[in-house]
């Protein structure tokens, strides 16, 4: 069986890459989960930097060993901050997608202009 | 209870009580006076306390506040040094300004207006005034979510397009910060600035890998913030999107990242940080030079006055990157005076271009010829004092900006290329803003009516307030670098900042033990496959 390190790891691994994958899609709602995927593996990465321990409690006395209990007060905090960030842009995306009447990143494709950055002279 | 003793917490605290405040006002026409009032009210309070923070500082004392009373590095602290006083002093500056341009007519076309703009204040003051990188990252995220709102402000397609890009592409750098925040904690086991410039020396070279890994995904996240060239493409079409009050106060949002970069990689990783010394030197100083480079070549082929504005300000970025890059004393002064002068000169120029705009009837805010303005002399004597400050002409504090970061220059071995493009660019700039303001004023019809109504005193305050503090910068130029010389010096110095910070520890001298310490392998954490071990069955 290969080590639980070995597993973690390309466990991250292939969540990070699967996230990097969505958020380079054309329409809204991949990027949207894409960078939730995205938010997932970072909160797994940040949960090993304190290691990985069996066994352990992050309480002094409660156990031989212990485990740092920073990162796990850290991930929490990622957490709640990703969750609203989260609600934001899926929200932000349906109204674009109502303004625009289209998901595509960059509005509506008839529009060549726009999605070629230039001043639609809406400013 | 002395209120001095609380000071570094209230630019933080007094944003957010206010922001409450005015959600309890609401925006409800009837009640707009009375929120305007209060915002304004508060923001000026801030000010206040912004200046009083930096005499504090001036006569180079740390104040440093913990919360819960929590001794550093396990508690939180706040640190206000003189690099942190001015930061708040200048938000203050900038945001006074732009709220009272947004009281003239932009906060009645959305809601919330004021609540957003408290909040992002929040943000601000706060990465300016934590003293740890997790917390940084917190205000980065409390600025960010408001910026968000206030970048759709008014909303409309392009706005929301634009906003839409924003948001995607700062989520992805925040995860990026945490991912680096995440290795430099792995490494280290701290994530206090004064710790951390202590144990960053301390990582023996065989074992830097992964800390300087994160160090420079910290690079990407603040130079992603700072739009530093090739990362900073977002400026541009995310501040013309923006509405002027909101793009004037997002000036400061790229000092933001200057300042952490100036923090993490000028300090924590700056000399003498052994294994991982100037680990971002070779990097920072030729991307800065091009940030200049490509902000300059942007602002010429731009088609409408706020994108040139935008591309002005990624050239100015640049500029006071370069200074950053050069890892000397001398250099991060200018780079903090420069730093100063041109917040307030893009912050006065996004102002300027909107209240011009305004009076241009069809041609608004494009780069071709128009209607005349009602007041071609006023508007165009103001342009031209913020074209010559931005282009760097004496005796406006572009100029003595630029001539310290050119002194600063002249033992380094990048000062040729230095000195070509400060100097190119400013001449590209002088040319850019000349071009703008012949087509707006010169080539207008002059037989056709004016395009819009004179601007009342009232609407030109806030662009003439930014300035005239440019211009107070200039003629109180010998204080205002003393103090920006200080603050540079007191950067480098690690061993004082440690003492204010851990002197329960023992100031430079900390080695402060984190619970895995007692472990077989370790001043530092040992691999974990070999701490897992004992307990496997």
């Amino acid at each position: 069986m290969p080590p639980m390190e070995f597993l973690f790891a390309s466990g991250i691994g292939f969540i990070t890459a699967s996230g990097v994958y969505l958020l380079l899609r054309a329409r809204s709602f991949p990027v949207v989960l894409g960078l939730t995927l995205l938010g997932y593996a970072v909160n797994l990465f940040i949960f090993i930097t304190g290691r990985l321990w069996l066994d352990a409690a992050p309480i002094v006395g409660s156990s031989p060993t212990m485990a740092d209990p920073l990162p796990q007060a850290l991930v929490l905090t990622a957490i709640v901050i990703g969750f609203a960030t989260t609600g934001f842009v899926i929200e932000l995306a349906l109204r674009g997608r109502q303004e625009m009447g289209s998901d595509h990143v960059d509005g509506p494709l008839d529009r060549g202009q726009e999605a070629r950055g230039e001043d639609a002279g809406a400013s | 209870m002395n209120l001095d003793d609380h000071l570094p917490i209230l630019p933080v605290l007094l944003p957010a009580l206010t922001a409450v405040l005015l959600l309890f006002i609401g925006d409800a026409p009837a009640r707009l006076a009375w929120a305007r009032g209060v915002a304004l009210a508060s923001v000026l309070l801030g000010a206040v306390f912004a200046f009083r923070l930096v005499e504090q500082a001036g006569g180079g004392s740390l104040s440093v506040y913990r919360l819960g009373g929590w001794p550093a590095p396990y508690g939180i602290v706040l640190v206000v040094d003189r690099l942190s006083a001015l930061m708040l002093a200048l938000s203050s500056a900038v945001a006074l300004p732009a709220l009272w341009q947004a009281c003239a007519e932009w906060d009645t076309r959305g809601r919330h207006f004021h609540v957003l703009f408290q909040f992002q204040l929040m943000g601000l003051n706060g990465a300016f005034v934590t003293g740890d990188l997790f917390n940084l990252f917190v205000f980065f995220e409390v600025l960010l979510i408001a910026s968000y709102v206030l970048m759709v402000h008014g909303l409309g397609r392009e706005r929301l397009r634009a906003g839409l890009h924003y948001v995607a592409l700062n989520l992805l750098a925040s995860a990026i910060f945490l991912i680096g925040i995440a290795l430099v904690y792995a490494s280290t086991g701290t994530l206090n600035l004064a710790d951390l410039a202590l144990r960053v020396p301390r990582v023996p070279a065989s074992d830097s890998a992964l800390l300087q890994a994160g160090a420079l995904l910290l690079l990407v996240v603040f130079g992603f913030k700072a739009a530093l060239a090739p990362l900073g493409m977002w400026l541009p079409a995310t501040y013309v999107a923006a509405s002027a009050p909101v793009a004037a106060l997002f000036a400061i949002m790229t000092k933001v990242g200057v300042y952490a970069l100036l923090r993490v990689h000028g300090v924590v990783f700056g000399a003498d940080a052994e294994a991982s010394s100037l680990l971002v030197q070779p990097l920072l100083l030729p991307l800065a030079l091009a940030t200049c480079v490509v902000g300059a070549t942007g602002a010429l082929a731009a088609a409408t006055l706020p994108r040139l504005v935008a591309w002005l300000t990624m050239a100015s970025v640049g500029s006071i990157l370069v200074a950053m890059g050069l890892f000397s004393a001398a250099a991060w002064s200018a780079g903090l005076y420069y730093l100063l002068h041109s917040t307030l000169v893009v912050a006065a120029l996004f102002l300027l271009v909107d209240v011009v705009a305004a009076q241009r009837g069809s041609a608004g805010d494009a780069l071709v010829s128009g209607p005349r303005v009602a007041q071609p002399a006023l508007l165009g004597g103001l342009l031209v004092l913020a074209a010559a400050s931005a282009a760097g002409l004496p005796p406006l504090p572009g100029f003595i900006g630029k001539l310290m970061l050119l002194q600063a220059v002249s033992p380094h071995g990048w000062a040729v290329s230095v000195w070509t493009v400060t100097l190119g660019v400013g001449l590209l700039t002088l040319l850019v803003l000349a071009r703008a303001g012949s087509i707006v004023f010169w080539a207008a019809r002059s037989d056709g009516p004016v395009g819009g109504t004179a601007a009342s005193w009232r609407a030109l305050a806030p662009t003439s307030l930014l300035l005239g503090t440019g211009v107070a910068l200039s003629v109180f130029a010998a204080p205002v670098q003393r103090y920006t010389a200080a603050a540079a010096a007191q950067l480098q110095d690690r061993a004082a900042y440690a003492r204010a910070v851990l002197p329960e520890l023992g100031g430079e001298a900390a080695d402060s033990a984190r619970p895995l310490r007692e472990h077989p392998k370790a001043s530092l954490p040992a691999p974990a496959h070999e701490r897992a071990q004992p307990s496997r069955p």
